[in-house]
């Protein structure tokens, strides 16, 4: 087999993320869809890392790992503020921004 | 004593801004207050006067420097004022009979309610007349003609309640806007040629000047003295101007504020007699009005429009003489004078006899009143007789020695110009016997006025008498006194200049001439009028009456050569400008409002179609990364 | 070129990640998705582990599977665990122009891979001589340093920030049971306590409302959190059924006149209003 799938597999899940984000509307699956999109790309990072035969991608991998957790942390915090005062955790209630 | 000259001024303004912000406290007496502050300034103008007799001819013209009126750098504009030969005369006149007119008033317009603003324009009337002659330069003197123009305005108009007053008003303001445009223009001419608009600087330098700039200057003066002075071809709004009171048809329109163009023409001797062309011009102008008013005031039936077209006519004689340059300005402002006081005086007696007739104007509707108005008719005779020119009465003098200038100018010029102005006495004749004879000779052919109220012709109160008397000594014996020795000419001189004319004709044969002019009009009139009774409806009459009853077409010429074409100007502008400029403008904010409400549409306000769009834009980018590599 | 058995594997986990991601998409209720979620993780952690990262494949396992997916459920829960999406889309369009770019951003991608010469693979062996854990501390303790430490204080400012917003200041000073109490008998609306949920319903989970002698549920019994969702099962109608049975064949066995028979609320408005398991599926 070669590596090349896992690229493959990478960009099918990136796909599927983007997706989910275009179509889902409760704010918690949208921030799911978000993390399978950070995830095909770590895994994009991993297969390059093993394509180059260094670490560099690994650690690229790393810190996404890292920032996502920071993301993930503020972002529901927000989901949870939200859904206190609008008692919807649906992103298509907030649309406060249209004229 | 020079400290009196702005208090000359001051008096009347004082008056004016006591009556308009006093209130209705003044509502009683407050004619008075006018009628005292006029006289306090006539007072001081002869106290100048004789104080100025007593100095030597050299030292007799003095100037009083107010205050800087506007300094910047270069440019200076000073609030001074200048007290000449040529200035006290107006000065004697507007505040004298100012201050008759004042006192005719008060008797007038005793049952007007809004007796107190008619004083306090009248005394603002005098302010501005004052600062129009004592000015030293052109900017003062552009302020006070202004302020006249506002005074007329306000007088013409101040029974704003009938149309008739409110448009003729109107009328008056724009067409003097005319004139004044030509003095701005004169000014600004001035300053560009002279760097300076003070008379004694300009008059100095002007023989520097190049001849065209000089005469363009003067043509400019012209043009400023015929909106004021009701000359050909601005003369159309002094007809209409007879809609004001009678006091102030006979003040501002008969006496004063229209001689203003004579005096302007006379006190920039210096300018115009620098530019031959520019006279001739000024020539034509007084000598085609002289018969212009002449002949309106033939036909017209109202006593006070005859009058003023007998106004436009007298000034025309002015104009020319001023216009024939140093023989003749002394004879302009002479005739002036004697013209002030008799033409006040027809004024004021037309005035009594509205009065007594229910304010009929119509001299149709008068006749035989000279038994119940034996005042007003002595005293109009007087007028009458010294306009026609009856042998050594005011008129007489002042007139022989115009048609004299006339005539000395020389040459076929001269030939038809004394031939213009010996017709205009023989027409003047005419038509003031036709004024005459038409209200105080006949029978009664008194009419109800329109609430059916027959007329009850009774004397003037005494008020209204006294100045009409005072006028009378001025009608009958200032032409006569000025001429005693030339003793006017001698006192202007030093301002205007004298030149001896030559005339082909001996004086003795001119005067001749001119009271067998006079005594055909007379005798055509009473021909015409006199003889047989007078039809109460107006007869079709001929062409010419047809046309001189319309005041010679001008108005028509006006409407046709200045309305039409203007309105038409107008209409088109008015639609380029809404089809086409608004048309793109609006267009333009509409396609764009358009586009934007249909761009706003994208703006959802939901999160989802924002990440729909960067995805999209990332698709993009991704697909054309692509194919840049590939290609 | 790789192993047989890393080519089986792959296509087993390939199946689960993919199976996992899409189920992710499609599960209605939020609490389903962030299961399915977590299988992709997991089978992606075995893909870094079989990739030679190793230190990458554990710390999926541990913060992501572990710690990020256990925040997202302990949200979920907060938010409602039943709570389900309506598969109506209601923005015009959008659900066609995803399908639509989300294909052709995926054949893109793929066509992209397709046309790139990746044949030569290195392979780890070298780098992770010394350890794959080793071989990474010197990376990020040397040439990352930087980037650690800013993502050090990155980390710190989020949870400073997830507190921040989360917090709610107490305005008033917290009332005590005895003021609660006192209030209550003050406001007199409902002095005893409130009815415990279960009773007569022959059930006790929380959600279960109580039922009243008539048979009519009583929405007091269940708490104010599930009663703002819309939480509230509902007694069953055959049970309700059965009960108006009993009390009909006890008045037949006593030999009671139809009168005097205690009459069941027939048409229970109050049950019907609450939506049962199977109308909201």
């Amino acid at each position: 087999m070669n590596p090349v799938n896992y690229l493959y597999l990478a960009a099918l899940l990136f796909t599927i993320g983007a997706s989910g984000v275009l179509i889902r509307r409760n704010a918690i699956v949208l921030f799911m869809c978000v993390e399978l999109m950070l995830n095909a790309s770590n895994l994009a990072l991993v297969t390059f890392s093993r394509m180059h035969g260094n670490l560099d991608g690994q650690i690229l991998a790393f810190f996404t790992m890292v920032v996502a957790a920071a993301e993930v942390v503020v972002g529901l915090a927000i989901i949870v503020s939200i859904f206190r005062t609008r008692h919807s955790a649906s992103v298509d209630d907030s649309n406060l921004m249209k004229l | 004593m020079n400290s009196l000259i702005p208090l000359l001024v001051a008096a009347p303004l004082a008056g004016a801004a006591l009556l308009l912000l006093g209130g209705r406290a003044l509502d009683r007496f407050g004619h008075w207050i006018a009628t005292a502050l006029a006289a306090l300034s006539c007072a001081f103008g002869l106290v100048l006067f004789f104080d100025m007799l007593g100095r030597d001819t050299e030292h007799r013209a003095v100037t009083e420097r107010l205050f800087s009126w506007i300094p910047v750098g270069g440019f200076r504009a000073d609030v001074s004022f200048q007290l000449d030969q040529l200035s006290i005369v107006f000065v004697l006149l507007i505040t004298g009979v100012g201050t008759l007119i004042h006192l005719y008033s008060v008797g007038y317009m005793a049952h007007d309610e809004r007796r107190r603003r008619f004083f306090a324009y009248l005394n603002l009337f005098l302010a501005a007349m004052l600062i129009l002659v004592l000015a030293d330069n052109y900017l003062l003197l552009y302020v006070g003609w202004e302020g006249v123009g506002l005074a007329s305005y306000l007088l013409i108009g101040f029974w704003q309640h009938k149309p008739s007053a409110a448009t003729a008003a109107k009328k008056a303001f724009i067409v003097n806007r005319v004139g004044d445009m030509g003095l701005s223009i004169a000014i600004m001419l001035m300053f560009a040629e002279f760097g300076s608009f003070a008379f004694r600087p300009v008059f100095s330098a002007a023989g520097d000047a190049s001849e065209g700039k000089l005469t363009a200057i003067a043509l400019m003066l012209l043009l400023a003295a015929c909106g004021k002075s009701a000359q050909v071809p601005l003369q159309s709004w002094l007809g209409d101007a007879m809609e004001g009171p009678t006091p102030v048809s006979a003040l501002i329109h008969a006496a004063t504020m229209v001689t203003a163009g004579v005096y302007l023409i006379t006190r920039s001797a210096s300018i115009f007699n620098l530019a031959p062309d520019a006279q001739t011009a000024v020539v034509v102008v007084g000598a085609v009005t002289l018969l212009f008013g002449a002949i309106v005031g033939c036909a017209k039936d109202d006593i006070k429009k005859a009058l003023a077209g007998s106004t436009m006519s007298q000034i025309g004689y002015m104009i020319m003489a001023a216009g024939l340059g140093p023989i003749g300005y002394a004879f302009a402002i002479m005739h002036l004078v004697t013209h002030g006081f008799f033409k006040a005086g027809l004024f004021l007696g037309a005035g009594s006899v509205m009065h007594g007739m229910n304010d009929e104007v119509n001299m149709r509707h008068y006749g035989g009143l000279r038994k119940y108005m034996p005042w007003t008719f002595a005293t109009f005779m007087a007028g009458y007789l010294a306009i026609i020119g009856f042998p050594f009465l005011s008129g007489f003098f002042s007139k022989d020695k115009i048609i004299e200038a006339a005539l000395a100018k020389g040459g076929t010029e001269g030939w038809i110009l004394g031939t213009c102005a010996l017709v205009g006495a023989a027409v003047t004749a005419f038509y003031m016997t036709r004024v005459v004879l038409l209200t105080f000779f006949g029978e009664k052919r008194w009419q109800p006025d329109a609430e059916g109220h027959r007329p009850h012709p009774h004397e003037s109160p005494r008020t209204m008498v006294i100045p009409m008397v005072v006028l009378t000594f001025g009608s009958l014996f200032a032409g006569g006194l000025f001429s005693l020795g030339d003793s006017f000419l001698h006192f202007l001189e030093p301002v205007t200049g004298h030149e001896e004319g030559h005339a082909p004709l001996s004086a003795f044969a001119v005067s001749a001439i001119a009271t067998v002019c006079m005594a055909a009009g007379v005798g055509l009139a009473w021909l015409k009028y006199g003889r047989k009774p007078v039809p109460v409806q107006a007869p079709r009459g001929s062409l010419l009456t047809r046309a001189a009853r319309r005041d010679l077409l001008q108005d028509d010429f006006n409407h046709a050569v200045l309305v039409r074409p203007g309105s038409a100007l107008a209409a088109t502008l008015v639609f380029f400008d809404s089809k086409g400029l608004d048309g793109f403008v609006n267009g333009l904010a509409a396609a764009i409002g358009g586009l934007s409400g249909r761009l706003r549409r994208i703006q959802t306000g939901y999160v989802r179609t924002y990440a729909l769009s960067m995805f999209g834009g990332t698709l993009v980018l991704v697909a054309s990364t692509l194919l840049m590599r590939s290609v | 070129m790789t192993s047989t058995g890393e080519a089986v594997q792959f296509w087993v986990l390939a199946v689960i990640a993919v199976g996992g991601a899409l189920g992710m998409l499609l599960m209605r209720k939020a609490v389903h998705s962030a299961l399915c979620l977590a299988a992709t993780m997991l089978s992606l952690a075995v893909c870094y582990l079989a990739q030679g990262a190793v230190f990458l494949g554990v710390v999926q396992i541990v913060v992501y599977t572990g710690a990020i997916m256990m925040l997202f459920l302990f949200v979920v829960m907060l938010v409602g665990v039943s709570s389900a999406d309506s598969l109506k889309e209601q923005l015009k369009g959008q659900r066609i122009a995803a399908v639509l770019c989300g294909v052709g951003f995926g054949v893109l991608l793929i066509a992209g891979l397709a046309n790139a010469r990746l044949s030569h693979f290195t392979g780890l062996s070298e780098a992770n001589a010394e350890g794959n854990v080793q071989g990474l501390a010197k990376l990020i303790f040397t040439k990352y340093v930087w980037a650690f430490e800013v993502t050090g204080a990155l980390l710190i400012t989020a949870a400073i920030g997830a507190m921040v917003l989360t917090h709610r200041e107490r305005v008033h000073e917290r009332l005590t049971q005895r003021q609660l109490a006192a209030q209550r008998v003050k406001d007199n609306i409902q002095v005893p306590p409130m009815p415990a949920p279960g009773v007569y319903a022959r059930h006790n989970a929380v959600d279960i409302p109580a039922l009243l002698p008539d048979g009519t549920v009583a929405e007091d019994s269940v708490m104010g959190t599930l009663r703002e969702r819309g939480q509230i099962r509902d007694v069953s109608q055959e049970m309700l059924r059965r009960m108006a049975e009993l009390e009909e064949s006890t008045a037949d066995w006593l030999g009671r006149p139809s009168s005097a028979r205690p009459q069941v609320a027939a048409p229970r408005q109050a049950l019907e209003t609450v939506p049962t398991k199977e109308e909201a599926e």
